[in-house]
């Protein structure tokens, strides 16, 4: 606009040009995606031909979809509420108290997170063989519970190193005993990590497909594993509607958790 | 019988031998102290001297290794916190953070089993006793340092505790709140008529709002006594350098007569000291004298030189250079102040020089 700006013009074009393009770069196969969801042709791709719901309508009444759907809706429930649950009290024992080995099981929680999942599907395999248990649903959700519990235990224990615990012992001097205190004081100001948490683990245990495709039994489909077979066959549009969808629980989700997340925390405040 | 219910209704709270040892450190060494009830006892030392972790042993958030604690007749130290109906004030506050006024006040009473109304009414007179009527709905965060620590004065309270103990509840306040607020405490500390156990490091403090002062030093009791009594009379080298500025002179009794001890110091000159019966020439000794004491002027047995100054308005403090020993001087200024360079002559009563033997303990 005026002479300065015009002097430093060109580096700050090439910036802003360059951070544009990363942008398209990120987001336009999302873009693309949810747009050809609402295309009217037959083929998954360009051009659009019209603007039409049919393809989510088809969706509907895909029964392989409607229940490799429901599967990774409650495999993420259970997974997420469980995760919490375990995490909160690994947490609370490991920065509330004092035991021996305390930094090696603190490294053995977080260990999971940084092995690739290729190891820790082909691993949970081999154990549940020789083990002689069978593939079940159970196997599946104690797989993503392993690979979630590392992000619970993280958030939990930042949040609880900034709760004093001074709060408790106030708590206690007032007469609660340790039960109570949990519940009325401790439990209230970690709720922003707990919802945080059980949100995180959703959408981790509703996105895997790497280690889902080794521990889902036979016969049975979550949704990632599901649009992968789809795709192994065709590229119907139907894809694109169904990875609209995952997009909104997947984005939407932490989005909805993050704002009563901070909704929480300023009330906690 | 009767002596002995009444003796126990006197004390109402009493350390036996209390000890608390971290493997090799020991932070409370042996212990013993009774509180009367209704007293004000400040327990005053530097950082690392045992105070405050005295204070958490009687409220049970640690646990003491030897020793036993009595709270209202009843032992304690082997009962949980929440069991002990002790009340606690911390530093910080403490407040609950995602709780009202009245919800963090009445924190305590619903683990009493004490009914809604009569909860209502409690909350309500602890907070005109704090003097913040009204405030029941605002969240701690609503309000400022001095009135976050009422409500948690309000909240210890409330419970009606056999003992009100306060972990350094001034220090986080800034210096005018903290005067204000000094006095504050003190008189619903003597409304209430509770008995009291402060910590503090701030000998100001302790020496303005205590019934009795116990001076405490890596863990162990150097001196208790009112305010005054351990201003004025230290009975160790450590109350004497710690409470007030004093000037520490060491020498030898020289000879003993007429109710005065003649002190020979390290440096040739004598002063005079006022001698305990356990005085005896020939003893190595140490003369306490406060720096308020010590009377700069232009006669006096001492001869020094003023080595600096600063002028402190209705008073200047001095050092000066006594041939080769150093004296500290805090002089109300009569006529001028003395200049830097200046040759006085100092003099010293011998009412105000304590004598302190070998093992720094006064000598009786």
């Amino acid at each position: 606009m005026n002479a300065t700006n015009d002097n430093r013009g060109l580096g700050w074009r090439a910036v802003q040009l360059v951070t544009v393009l990363v942008y398209i770069f990120m987001f336009a196969p999302i873009l693309v995606v949810i747009v050809l969801s609402f295309n009217d042709s037959q083929f998954g791709g360009f051009p659009m031909t019209g603007f039409s719901f049919r393809w989510y309508a088809k969706l509907m009444e895909n029964e392989a979809v409607l229940s490799a759907f429901q599967t990774s809706i409650w495999v993420a429930v259970l997974t997420a509420v469980i995760c919490s649950v375990l995490g909160v009290a690994a947490a609370i024992a490991l920065v509330r108290y004092e035991f021996p080995g305390k930094e090696l099981v603190n490294t053995i929680l977080i260990a999971p997170a940084l092995v690739p999942e290729t190891v820790l599907g082909v691993g949970l395999l081999l154990l549940m063989r020789w083990a002689h248990q069978p593939r079940t649903l159970w196997l599946l959700v104690l797989g993503h519970i392993m690979l979630a519990l590392p992000y619970v235990v993280l958030v939990v224990q930042a949040r609880l190193i900034g709760v004093r615990r001074v709060y408790e012992e106030a708590a206690m001097s007032l007469g609660a005993n340790r039960f109570q205190t949990f519940r009325e004081v401790t439990l209230p100001l970690l709720m922003p990590a707990i919802v945080a948490s059980l949100l995180l683990v959703f959408t981790i245990s509703f996105d895997n497909i790497t280690a889902s495709m080794f521990w889902r039994p036979s016969g049975v489909e979550t949704m990632p594993t599901q649009i992968l077979s789809m795709l192994k066959v065709s590229i119907s549009p139907e894809i694109n509607a169904l990875g609209t969808l995952m997009i909104v629980v997947t984005v939407g989700l932490p989005l909805l958790g993050g704002g009563l997340a901070r909704y929480l925390a300023r009330s906690g405040r | 019988m009767k002596k002995a219910c009444a003796m126990t209704a006197e004390t109402a709270v009493q350390l036996r031998n209390v000890t608390l040892s971290y493997g090799e450190f020991v932070a409370v060494n042996n212990v013993s102290l009774s509180i009367g009830r209704g007293e004000f006892v400040t327990l005053l030392g530097p950082s690392g001297c045992g105070k405050t972790t005295i204070l958490r042993s009687i409220a049970g958030l640690v646990q003491p290794t030897g020793g036993e604690i009595e709270v209202a007749g009843r032992r304690i130290d082997n009962i949980p916190i929440h069991k002990r109906n002790i009340g606690l004030v911390f530093q910080n506050y403490a407040l609950f953070p995602h709780k009202s006024v009245f919800d963090n006040i009445a924190f305590g009473l619903k683990y009493r089993n004490v009914e809604k109304s009569v909860i209502a009414q409690k909350v309500k007179r602890a907070l005109d006793m704090v003097r913040l009527p009204g405030v029941e709905k605002k969240l701690p965060s609503e309000m400022s340092g001095g009135q976050q620590q009422r409500i948690a004065l309000a909240r210890a309270i409330v419970i009606e505790p056999d003992v009100l103990l306060l972990d350094e509840p001034l220090s986080a306040l800034d210096a005018n709140l903290r005067e204000e607020m000094r006095t504050e405490l003190k008189t619903i500390q003597r409304e209430v008529g509770i008995t009291t156990i402060f910590v503090t490091h701030d000998q100001e403090e302790a020496l303005a709002m205590s019934d009795r002062v116990v001076v405490m030093n890596k863990g162990v009791i150097e001196q208790q006594g009112s305010p005054e009594d351990v201003y004025r009379r230290p009975e160790t080298r450590f109350v004497a350098t710690f409470l007030g500025q004093s000037n520490l002179l060491p020498g030898r009794i020289a000879s003993v007569g007429n109710g005065l001890a003649t002190v020979s110091l390290d440096n040739g000159q004598q002063i005079e000291a006022a001698a305990p019966s356990a005085a005896k020439a020939g003893m190595a000794v140490t003369g306490v004298v406060r720096a308020q004491k010590v009377v700069v002027g232009k006669t006096g047995p001492i001869q020094g030189k003023i080595i600096s100054v600063s002028y402190l308005g209705g008073t200047a403090a001095y050092f000066i250079d006594a041939a080769g020993i150093r004296l500290q001087s805090i002089s109300t200024i009569e006529e001028r102040i003395w200049r830097e360079g200046e040759a006085v002559a100092i003099s010293i009563a011998p009412a105000d020089c304590q004598l302190l033997d070998e093992t720094g303990h006064r000598l009786q």
